[in-house]
């Protein structure tokens, strides 16, 4: 099987890849669709497993539209791959600057920020100037978007303003513009494959923060569930169970679920995860663990980060309600562990292995 | 034909650029008669609230525009008749009588230095029209002659969407409510009332700026409001006005 696989072209590679994918994402709504139906006998457990249910759909959901995004982005080929991710960074851009209030004074650097450095920078991520494309926004974009809003005559706020813009378009288009940018990375002996690794990013980092989702999330569930919990003696399992998922989180203010030992585990699942896919990748397994560890932390780690930010916003859960007041719809939440650890692999990879 | 595909780009672009979410918080979307009344502080609002209403209800929808601002030039005449379906009313007469009730206070809510031109040559017309208003009861021919397109509008059974602010605001607080919303709800007691808060306009395009920015606006529709039996005029307007204060943190 393993070699019939080697033995494919890259491109019939690719496609088993996403047949694969796309099989598995069949049997589990299949499934989800089923489990729908179930009824508990306790009504209070009921309500809680529907909960659960309802949650994972939409998750699933949220995976099914990522792969049929990126199985366009394949079968279109790179440019087409770019201009997407370039679209979703807009979103995600979009996003980011609703959620963070700017004054009249900023119309115009806003301007320059979509529909000017966004365009360029994915510009030169296409055009493969990989010299230019590092640094525009670090550099050049740095002093042009000061210079546009002082020229807008309006000093209140002044650091912050541009603070938060220039924050933005860091993360929303620089570090979205280094996914499409893995696919111009050259390996020897590796031509034509620089689709798996994206896919390989973005499968690792996804699953990282699944992974520590689901772990956290049953760290928090007794907090809603807890008067409903039978009453049996805890054996070994039940002891190291509590053990794992009743750690207090490490900066309640910020995230109630993060704690460093569901961290850990998410970021144990996602590198093996990761080394076990080191066949679709140029690395050896040892380097696939590392790597994706790497971009684990990053992403993980960046996660948080926006985490502050959103509570900073007054928006605790995305989840909640559904829909935020803005109508923010949860794009950036999905995306920003990618766009963390997008450089970082990127620049590592490219260090490392010179490629 | 033209006018569909040009609604249908135009309907791409908001959404790409805002969202344009309805979120129908007081009510469902429904197709009875409805008049809709909102916070109004950019012109874009009328473009926005006729976006994020679902296609169904968007053509048995009439929203208001301002004559001096929407049929000043060829091009926005035909977009607001044909695309948005939109009554033009005249602004600065619609409402006589609550300026007669504030005029005594000086019109700092009403004046700001940086309003553009549209509303200061409104404004030497303001105080002539404050004078004969004591004259102007509500209900009587003078103060319904700038609704009659709109009476027009519901008599024929379509919904309409109202800025019972008459201008634009520009500390994002809406402005007190004129009494053309009062009078319309008397003469209609049947359509229902439905205020709406559209938020996030005014970050898109600030006044004087040509160039539109992406931010997400959404546009959020309460509970209906009725007219109670015997209600006062200013008491239902500030109520009215509440509520749609209220959308704004739901």
């Amino acid at each position: 099987m393993n070699e019939y696989l080697r033995n494919l072209a890259p491109n019939h590679q690719v496609a088993a890849l996403f047949l694969i994918v796309f099989g598995v994402l069949v049997i589990v709504s299949t499934v989800a669709f089923l489990l729908t139906f179930r009824e508990r006998r306790n009504p209070v457990h009921d309500e809680t497993w529907q909960r659960e249910l309802l949650h994972f759909l939409t998750l699933l959901r949220t995976t099914w539209f990522m792969v049929v995004v990126f199985w366009i982005g394949w079968a279109l080929g790179e440019t087409v791959a770019t201009l997407l991710f370039a679209l979703i960074s807009f979103f995600a851009l979009r996003e980011f600057i609703t959620l963070s209030p700017t004054r009249r004074g900023d119309h115009r650097s806003l301007i320059l920020a979509f529909f000017v450095v966004l365009p360029i920078q994915f510009w030169l991520v296409a055009t493969a100037r990989f010299d230019l494309f590092t640094v525009f926004i670090p550099v050049y974009v740095f002093l042009a978007i000061p210079v546009v809003s002082a020229l807008a005559d309006d000093p209140s706020h002044f650091l912050e303003r541009n603070a938060k813009l220039q924050w933005g378009i860091m993360v929303c288009v620089y570090g979205m513009s280094h996914v499409p940018a893995l696919l111009l990375l050259s390996f020897p002996g590796y031509e034509g494959k620089s689709a798996f690794l994206v896919f390989f990013l973005v499968f690792v980092v996804q699953t990282c923060v699944l992974a520590q989702h689901l772990i956290s999330r049953r760290s928090t569930m007794p907090s809603d569930a807890d008067a409903p919990e039978p009453e049996h003696k805890p054996g070994l399992f039940g002891k190291v169970g509590r053990w794992l998922f009743r750690q207090e989180p490490v900066a309640p203010n910020v995230s109630h679920s993060f704690n460093w030992i569901s961290w850990a585990i998410g970021m144990a699942i996602a590198s093996v995860v990761g080394a076990l896919f080191s066949f679709v990748t140029p690395f050896k397994f040892g380097q696939a663990l590392a790597v994706s560890l790497i971009a684990c932390v990053a992403g993980s780690m960046g996660h948080l980060v926006m985490k502050a930010l959103k509570r900073d916003r007054g928006i605790p859960n995305w989840g909640q309600r559904g829909v935020g007041v803005t109508g923010a719809n949860g794009l950036l939440d999905r995306v920003d562990a990618l766009c963390f650890a997008a450089p970082v692999f990127f620049h590592s990879v490219r260090w490392y292995f010179d490629a | 034909m033209l006018a569909k595909f040009t609604g249908w780009v135009l309907l791409v672009v908001i959404r790409l650029l805002t969202g344009a979410q309805a979120r129908w918080w007081g009510c469902p979307p429904k197709a009875e008669q409805r008049i809709y009344f909102a916070n109004h502080q950019s012109h874009l609002d009328l473009v926005m609230i006729w976006a994020a209403l679902p296609e169904e209800l968007r053509s048995i929808t009439r929203p208001i525009a301002a004559r001096d601002y929407w049929a000043n030039t060829p091009f926005k005449r035909w977009i607001t008749t044909e695309v948005f379906n939109a009554i033009y009313v005249e602004r600065g007469g619609s409402a006589p009588v609550p300026v007669a009730e504030t005029a005594p206070a000086p019109p700092t809510e009403r004046i700001d230095p940086s309003f553009d031109a549209v509303v200061q040559t409104e404004l030497p017309l303001a105080p002539p029209v404050a004078e004969p208003a004591p004259s102007a009861a509500p209900g009587s021919a003078e103060a319904l002659a700038p609704l009659q397109p709109l009476i027009e509008a519901l008599q024929s059974g379509d919904s309409i969407i109202i800025f019972p602010e008459g201008t634009r605001g520009h500390t994002g607080e809406p402005q007190k409510f004129k009494s053309g919303l009062f009078t319309l709800a008397q003469m209609f007691p049947e359509v229902v009332l439905v205020p709406a808060w559209i938020d996030n306009v005014q970050r898109v395009m600030p006044k004087g700026e040509v160039v539109p920015v992406p931010i997400l606006c959404s546009v959020t529709f309460g509970e209906p409001v009725q007219l109670d039996e015997g209600e006062e005029r200013r008491p239902f307007l500030d109520r009215a006005r509440e509520a749609v204060v209220a959308l704004r943190y739901v």
